[in-house]
């Protein structure tokens, strides 16, 4: 007997007391007879994510391609989504995880609103959220295959953290996913570090495009056409895709290239 | 005429079938330590968090106050590591309101091998040192590998540059190969000057160290925290 | 044997001669002692309103509340026994969350609206259960718009333009059908609604 009422009427799906049709046969039921699929490869990938403090709050950037192994299969799937009023999240890796993982956070955003008890969940909130789902799923040998970057900031405090699919967390002024690791993370340490508080907006957008940029140069599964969002004492914006400028002249003419 | 070597005759792209297998486990570098002294210990670990040659963040703090009297210093596999902690958090709360007092050192101590040894076939990759006072107010330090096999001693130091203090700590804090030296529990001013020398050089040689090293320092007063600068190359 | 029910009323599972059930009769009663709740379907959205009756001084602000949310378009007002109003509401939230699930869409009024009430008449069923003792007042906005539904405890549900449950819902009810309901807006409905309960209309 369940005795907590709020278990007791569920719909059909959930309610543990429905016996599903199988139980009525003797033996061992179809999940004791089948091997359960767990561990799966990435399909449908987005790659780097780029996030940095600034003066205002927090920036990040990410490409809108979808990637098929090597192939360019989607090439305008936003990949920074926003989660209530101040807090955004960038992904990569899974496509088909990010959409679960926004329903996921879709679902606790709506069980906080009904509680209407004044209360929201601030990016630190959702960062712990995220990081605890993503350690379990690792744990459970059966993960979200993503690198995602949570940044937000709430009364007057700047966020920005990483949790990828081994549950690994950290926080820092400057993070940067997938290739961006490598290529990008330098220039944003570079420009960044020690200048959180000082690098205006105007900046920040031209770090962030110039590291998108290079990126773009030098990742083969990268797209010129990318997104940014901020987040400040303001709220969110989320821009609408934009092409990077780029410059595929002769090198020889190019400073630092020359012969 | 031209030679062709065997190994180069395929002129189509070599086809392999990939599969990218899941590994649950990933190693996040960084060193601790612990000294006990008469009525003291220091415990110490450095705030850099790698990934291969990754430097993922230059502080994330892997030393985390248990209680008034405990500090545990995890290295190897952050996630775990901080998983490991919230348990541990949850389990002396809960006993403090179960028994009305704080969990006592030598109990938390033999607590933390069960609940490492309980996950011995998904182990914690974790490589723990605990310090802390004892309850009679002296000071103690205990270390552990992944699966709860754990020794109790004065001083130990484990993580990338276990190899390399270690023996120095052996050396000074220990007095040993050192026929003329006289043994005895070091002062507080001296443990904590070869804690920063010992960070300080490890630094030098060890990748996965450096940025910060955050010092905890537990006495009968309570617990002090100093961060203190370590190269950041 | 006598008096009003003469035996027929002790059970929800059994009619009385003449084909009524009683039970549900009575949980009708609980409805109509109960502060009054008015709902009123404007052109651009829904207006719940409700009369908390002030059990205590002691209370505190806020806490016992008659109206909620069940998803971001579904509000949910209630008159009756608010404890059968949460064990409904956690159902009815349960059917939203469902829904998304399954569709990864908002679930549509009339829908959760007919699950909430199937639900109710579930309770008209057996001997074992006492019916709902609640009216509840269902205000949806989705893809058609706003619409509002009230499930009585016997489980059936209809949309209304205006409805009122409880005490005063005679006088409530006067007075929003004098109301011009194709074009009112909500914001305009919601100064009808306090001025109806501010005035002591009922």
């Amino acid at each position: 007997m369940d005795h907590f009422p709020g278990n007791w009427g569920q719909p059909l799906s959930r309610d543990p007391h429905v016996v599903s049709s199988t139980d009525w046969f003797p033996g061992p039921g179809r999940a004791a007879a089948e091997p359960i699929a767990r561990t799966q490869q990435p399909m449908v990938t987005g790659t780097s994510v780029l996030g940095i403090k600034y003066k205002d709050g927090i920036m990040i950037a990410a490409d809108t391609l979808a990637s098929y192994g090597s192939l360019a299969r989607f090439r305008d799937v936003k990949r920074i989504i926003s989660v209530g009023e101040n807090t955004i999240i960038g992904a990569s890796g899974d496509i088909s995880d990010l959409q679960h993982i926004e329903h996921m956070l879709e679902t606790v955003m709506i069980k906080e609103y009904c509680v209407d008890d004044g209360h929201t969940l601030y990016p630190k909130h959702i960062y712990e959220y995220l990081s605890r789902v993503m350690y379990n799923r690792r744990t459970s040998m059966n993960p979200l295959w993503n690198s995602l970057v949570v940044g937000g900031v709430r009364n007057g405090e700047k966020f920005l953290g990483f949790v990828d699919l081994q549950g690994t967390t950290y926080q820092a002024s400057t993070i940067a996913t997938g290739y961006g690791a490598y290529i990008g993370q330098p220039i944003l340490r570079k420009a960044v570090e020690g200048r959180e508080d000082e690098i205006t907006e105007e900046e920040a957008v031209k770090i962030m495009d110039d590291c998108m940029r290079v990126l773009w140069y030098r990742d083969a599964r990268s797209s010129p056409k990318i997104q940014r969002a901020t987040v400040t004492a303001a709220g969110i914006t989320v821009t609408e895709p934009y092409e990077l400028t780029t410059e595929w002249g002769f090198a020889e003419n190019i400073k630092g290239y020359g012969a | 005429m031209t030679i062709v070597h065997a190994h180069q005759v395929s002129a189509a792209p070599v086809q392999t079938l990939m599969e990218r297998r899941f590994s649950p486990y990933t190693e996040n570098g960084g060193t601790t330590l612990a000294v006990a002294g008469e009525d003291f210990c220091v415990i110490a670990g450095d705030t850099r968090q790698s990934e291969g040659y990754h430097i993922n963040s230059r502080y994330a703090p892997k030393v985390y106050q248990l209680s008034n009297g405990a500090v545990l210093a995890t290295g190897g596999m952050y996630a775990d590591g901080l998983t490991l902690v919230k348990r541990l958090e949850q389990r002396l709360e809960w006993y403090f309101h179960q028994h009305e007092k704080t969990m006592g050192i030598g109990a938390l101590a033999q607590m933390l091998s069960i609940m490492l040894y309980n996950k011995r076939f998904f182990p914690y990759y974790v490589w723990n040192t605990l310090g802390g006072l004892d309850e009679e107010g002296k000071g103690c330090v205990f270390s552990y590998d992944p699966v709860g096999n754990y020794e109790k001693h004065h001083w130990n130091c484990s993580g990338s540059a276990g190899h390399l203090i270690q023996p120095f700590l052996d050396n000074q804090v220990g007095h040993k190969h050192q026929p003329k030296a006289q043994a005895g529990l070091l002062s507080f001013d001296h443990v904590v000057r070869l804690v920063k020398d010992a960070f300080t050089g490890a630094t030098e040689r060890d990748i996965y160290t450096g940025d910060y090293l955050e010092i905890f320092i537990v006495r009968a007063g309570g617990i002090t925290k100093e961060k203190i600068d370590l190269k950041k190359d | 044997m006598s008096g009003i029910g003469t035996g027929y009323d002790l059970s929800a599972s059994t009619y009385s001669p003449d084909g009524r059930i009683f039970q549900v009769e009575y949980a009708l009663k609980a409805v109509d002692n109960s502060g009054t709740c008015i709902g009123i379907r404007a052109k651009d959205g829904v207006v719940l309103a409700v009369e908390k009756l002030v059990q205590s001084k002691l209370l505190v602000p806020g806490s016992n509340k008659r109206i909620s949310s069940a998803d971001l378009h579904v509000g949910v007002a209630t008159a009756g026994l608010l404890a059968d109003a949460r064990h409904l509401i956690n159902r009815a939230r349960s059917e939203c969350q469902q829904y998304r699930d399954t569709y990864r869409s908002a679930i549509p009024g009339k829908v959760i609206a007919d699950r909430m009430s199937q639900y109710v008449q579930a309770y008209t069923l057996y001997s074992s259960m006492r019916p709902f003792g609640i009216s509840t007042i269902v205000a949806t906005y989705d893809l058609h718009g706003p619409a509002m539904y009230m499930i009585e405890p016997s489980g059936v549900s209809y949309g209304y333009y205006g409805c009122a449950i409880g005490k005063g819902r005679q006088v409530a009810k006067t007075e929003i059908e004098k109301l011009k309901l194709t074009q009112l807006s909500a914001r305009e409905a919601v100064k009808e609604a306090a001025r109806m309960y501010g005035s002591r209309v009922f």
